[in-house]
């Protein structure tokens, strides 16, 4: 298992992009510490020095403070400066410029109380076809439709997801019954899976980033095992993934949720 | 004549002026239609919810230090099966994972719904408001009595729910459907939210009538004190917001218990079978119209803390407040801007740019209000003539944790930093700087400072100090962690924070948290000696103990039926502290001066 938590702060972050959502945050923290402490002191300094005194009076006329109107426009160009200059890009960007889908990873995400099933197309790159009325918890929890040959290749594996390092991984998100919220603190990718809907969300991990396991989080209350809907990323090299991909030949393995959590 | 305080009526009480004949002790003290007997049975209410809520939030806090240990003193007792079909708590003593999504929704619940609103709105509000202006009651007495009467029930909904067949709700305060509708226990919290709903909206159209109508002769609205402008903006978001929630309270019951499928979508697949909702409901809708009202339901927890921090600084600085006009137009703005940032609470729904650019710019410009209200009340203390008594020491502790509080809010408003900080630990942190040691401190600094006006007795100071002391000391132990575990990665909710790695990580803050919240507890005491002693032993008081300006110091202490003994006009501005050339340090605003 790979170190998440090397201090108390942010987790590692070992995808391309995350550090620009690092930035925001730690430029924010900067810029609130300054405030708070600036503020502070000023605080501080007036509750020592205007104690109440025998024979003290406090002064009734209300000083003309510019101090108040400068700090507050400098909150407001503050705050416009990371909405336009950070959040907005930031936000579009992962939006909007979506990696080239011909050299990404696709997996299909199907989110279940207390479950992530990783549904992956197998080698001829084909999702094959679900259905409600396929699914067994144990031997099929996507529904696989046994008479797709897209299918008949096809991995399902719950709980784990394989990455491969430099290589974007696109998703397609989707819950069987409540809403589930998927989360990879490493990657900083975070989505709400709401039943009804699927949802596309990408992520790429770094080319340099740790190998290993990290966690993935359920970040949304999804029932009493909540708490126990964790899932695990798997960052691989182009040699391990096929290695694991190998060990997965036979599609829809049986896979028991409860059983594969207990390690 | 120099000033209010050399007068003595402070006990012409009960028997009084205006020719009311006496009461029964029923229609007296429990069907009451008295503004501040009203107003005191909806404090005690919210102050044993409160500490209920707190109680419940003490358990859970053993499990998240302690996972999987057994809970001391009460874990034989949750464990006990009351009847076949009860919902344990715990079982051989260890909190269950149901259990603590029981007491974690409760305690959300019971705070905002059973504590803070009706101790803020129908407490102090009650209380307080209808002195302020000079009235002599609230405009629609019956009304106001209608209102607690509505909101007790709702309150012990609430609480037998956990005795109920399925136990409490246990999906979170939110109530999020699909989770909401298939989870046992929900049904007791709509109808008791039902309830509730229908008591503040009943509170709030009383006290918008009262405050247009009802004031003193020459108490323009800009001569209102700024407690009593901040439960008017508080009254509006009330009577605003609330309905939609009242409808989507009863569009979840429906789909519960009738069939319906408002925000139930078709195709679930729930516990190894198809479920029964066809339909196509929206989960997301359940999500817009909860947050749209409690968005502005976060303003109804701040506003009347800010009110009464208002009050106490003011009097204690012994200076008029610094930009009152400019808080009142902050405090109006913030209470219309805070119905158009609700879906801030949703950006990982799936949020497209342009609703989203919307939703991040409107929720960055309501921090500006807050921020000229925090500044405002800080520059207050320049010049002044400070008193550090049990009030204010809550009221100017109340300042640095709200700025806490409203600060880390804007890493949470941005949609790219959410992506990391959203539903962790460092959104209760934020929201519980806000409330916590944000409102409940307001709260507190009210209670002492009203107290005399409601009792004729002073509370405690050494008691007072020795209970705001460690409780501020303990609530930034308890939420400042907080933030730091949001910030490793750790997800709200969690039974057993140990499954993930940054749960691990922070398990040591953790044990910090929930020992600073047991010791909280126990500094809790001094304040429940002291709330209920000085009652009997408290230092009687005559109208004005704090040599205060607003016009509910001209009543006697406690106020009569009727309030005031002739009635009061209201000659100048809320607070004239420390006038030149006079010898006392306040002007009343009832007094009349000599020519």
């Amino acid at each position: 298992m790979g170190v998440q938590n090397p201090g108390y702060w942010l987790p590692v972050d070992l995808s391309k992009y995350g550090y620009k959502i690092d930035d925001l945050i730690n430029i924010i923290h900067v810029f609130m510490l300054i405030l708070f402490v600036g503020w502070g002191i000023f605080f501080v300094y007036c509750l020592v020095r205007f104690r109440a005194k025998p024979g003290h009076r406090a002064n009734p006329e209300l000083i003309h403070a510019k101090g108040s109107k400068y700090a507050e426009i400098g909150v407001a160009i503050f705050e416009a400066v990371i909405l336009l200059g950070f959040s907005m890009p930031v936000w579009a960007a992962y939006k909007h410029a979506p990696p080239d889908k011909d050299k990404a990873q696709h997996v299909r995400v199907v989110a279940q109380q207390f479950a992530w099933n990783f549904h992956y197309p197998g080698p001829d790159g084909i999702f094959g076809k679900t259905d409600q009325k396929y699914i067994d918890e144990a031997a099929n929890p996507v529904g696989l439709d046994p008479n797709d040959p897209h299918a008949l290749d096809d991995i399902v594996d719950v709980n784990n997801l394989h990455v491969i390092r430099g290589k974007p991984v696109m998703l397609r998100l989707s819950s069987k019954d409540v809403i589930h919220s998927f989360w990879i603190p490493v990657m900083r990718v975070k989505q709400d899976v709401i039943p009804g809907t699927v949802f596309p969300i990408w992520f790429e991990p770094a080319e340099n980033a740790t190998l290993g396991e990290f966690d993935i989080t359920c970040a949304q209350l999804c029932g009493n095992n909540h708490f126990k809907m964790r899932g695990a990323v798997h960052i691989d090299t182009p040699e391990s993934f096929q290695k694991w991909l190998d060990s997965k030949k036979v599609s829809t393995q049986p896979v028991n949720a409860e059983e594969e959590f207990k390690e | 004549m120099s000033a209010g305080h050399s007068h003595d009526h402070g006990h012409a009480h009960d028997d009084h002026a205006h020719g009311h004949h006496e009461l029964g002790f029923i229609r007296k003290w429990i069907f009451s239609t008295d503004h501040k007997v009203i107003g005191m049975q909806y404090t005690v209410t919210a102050l044993v919810f409160l500490f209920f809520g707190f109680t419940l939030m003490m358990i859970m806090r053993w499990q998240l230090a302690n996972p999987g240990h057994v809970i001391p003193f009460v874990g034989s007792m949750l464990s006990k099966q009351l009847y076949a079909g009860y919902m344990n708590l715990a079982t051989e003593g260890v909190l269950l994972p149901e259990g603590y999504n029981a007491l974690g929704a409760m305690h959300g619940t019971i705070m905002v719904f059973l504590g803070i609103v009706p101790l803020a709105v129908g407490g102090f509000g009650n209380f307080v408001m209808p002195l302020q202006i000079g009235a002599p009651d609230m405009a629609f007495p019956k009304l106001n009595m209608m209102s607690y009467w509505v909101f007790l029930p709702g309150g012990l909904i609430m609480l037998a729910s956990f005795f109920m067949p399925g136990g409490a709700a246990q999906s979170g305060w939110t109530s999020y459907a699909p989770l909401s509708v298939i989870n046992p226990g929900q049904t007791a919290w709509l109808v008791g939210m039902i309830f509730l709903i229908t008591s503040s909206l009943l509170g709030s159209i009383n006290f918008i009538v009262t405050i247009i109508h009802m004031r003193a002769p020459g108490l323009t609205m800009f001569r209102l004190p700024f407690f009593v402008w901040a439960q008017f903006v508080t009254a509006f978001l009330l009577l605003l917001a609330f309905p939609p929630l009242e409808a989507a309270g009863v569009m979840q019951l429906m789909d519960r218990l009738a069939g319906t499928s408002f925000f139930m979508p078709s195709g679930l697949w729930v516990s190894g079978k198809a479920a029964e909702w066809v339909g196509g409901g929206s989960p997301l809708l359940w999500q817009h119209l909860f947050w749209f009202l409690a968005h502005p339901e976060v303003y109804v927890l701040i506003l009347p803390a800010m009110g009464i921090v208002a009050e106490v600084i003011a009097n204690n600085t012994r200076k008029p407040l610094w930009g009152y006009r400019s808080m009142v137009y902050a405090a109006a703005f913030l209470g219309f801007m805070s119905f158009i940032v609700w879906a801030h609470h949703m950006f990982m729904t799936g949020m497209s740019t342009k609703i989203s650019t919307f939703f991040q710019t409107t929720t960055m410009i309501i921090s500006i209000p807050s921020v000229i209200i925090l500044t405002a009340l800080v520059i207050s203390l320049w010049g002044g003539s400070i008193r550090f008594n049990t009030p204010m020491l809550f009221a100017i502790a109340f300042l640095p944790m709200f700025a806490i509080g409203g600060l880390t809010g804007l890493p949470l408003g941005l949609t790219s930093s959410d992506i990391h900080l959203h539903d962790t630990y460092y959104v209760i942190g934020h929201f519980h700087y806000v409330v916590a040691p944000g409102t409940i401190f307001g709260m507190f600094a009210g209670i002492y400072y009203w107290y005399p006006k409601a009792t004729g007795r002073m509370m405690n100071e050494t008691l007072g100090k020795l209970h705001f002391w460690p409780t501020f000391i303990c609530m930034n132990c308890i939420f400042f962690p907080m933030l730091i575990q949001g910030m490793m990665g750790l997800s709200r909710r969690t039974y057993d924070p140990n499954i993930y790695q940054a749960g691990l990580a922070s398990l040591k803050l953790h044990k910090m948290i929930s020992w600073s919240a047991w010791i909280m507890a126990i500094a809790q005491l001094p304040f429940i000696f002291n709330f209920f002693v000085s009652m009997f032993a408290g230092k009687k008081v005559t109208e004005n103990p704090w040599d205060s300006t607003t016009l509910e110091w001209a009543a006697p202490s406690p106020p009569p039926h009727g309030n005031f003994l002739t009635e009061p006009k209201a000659h100048r501005d809320p607070y004239v502290y420390s006038p030149p050339g006079r010898k006392d340090d306040f002007l009343p605003q009832h007094v009349v001066l000599e020519v």
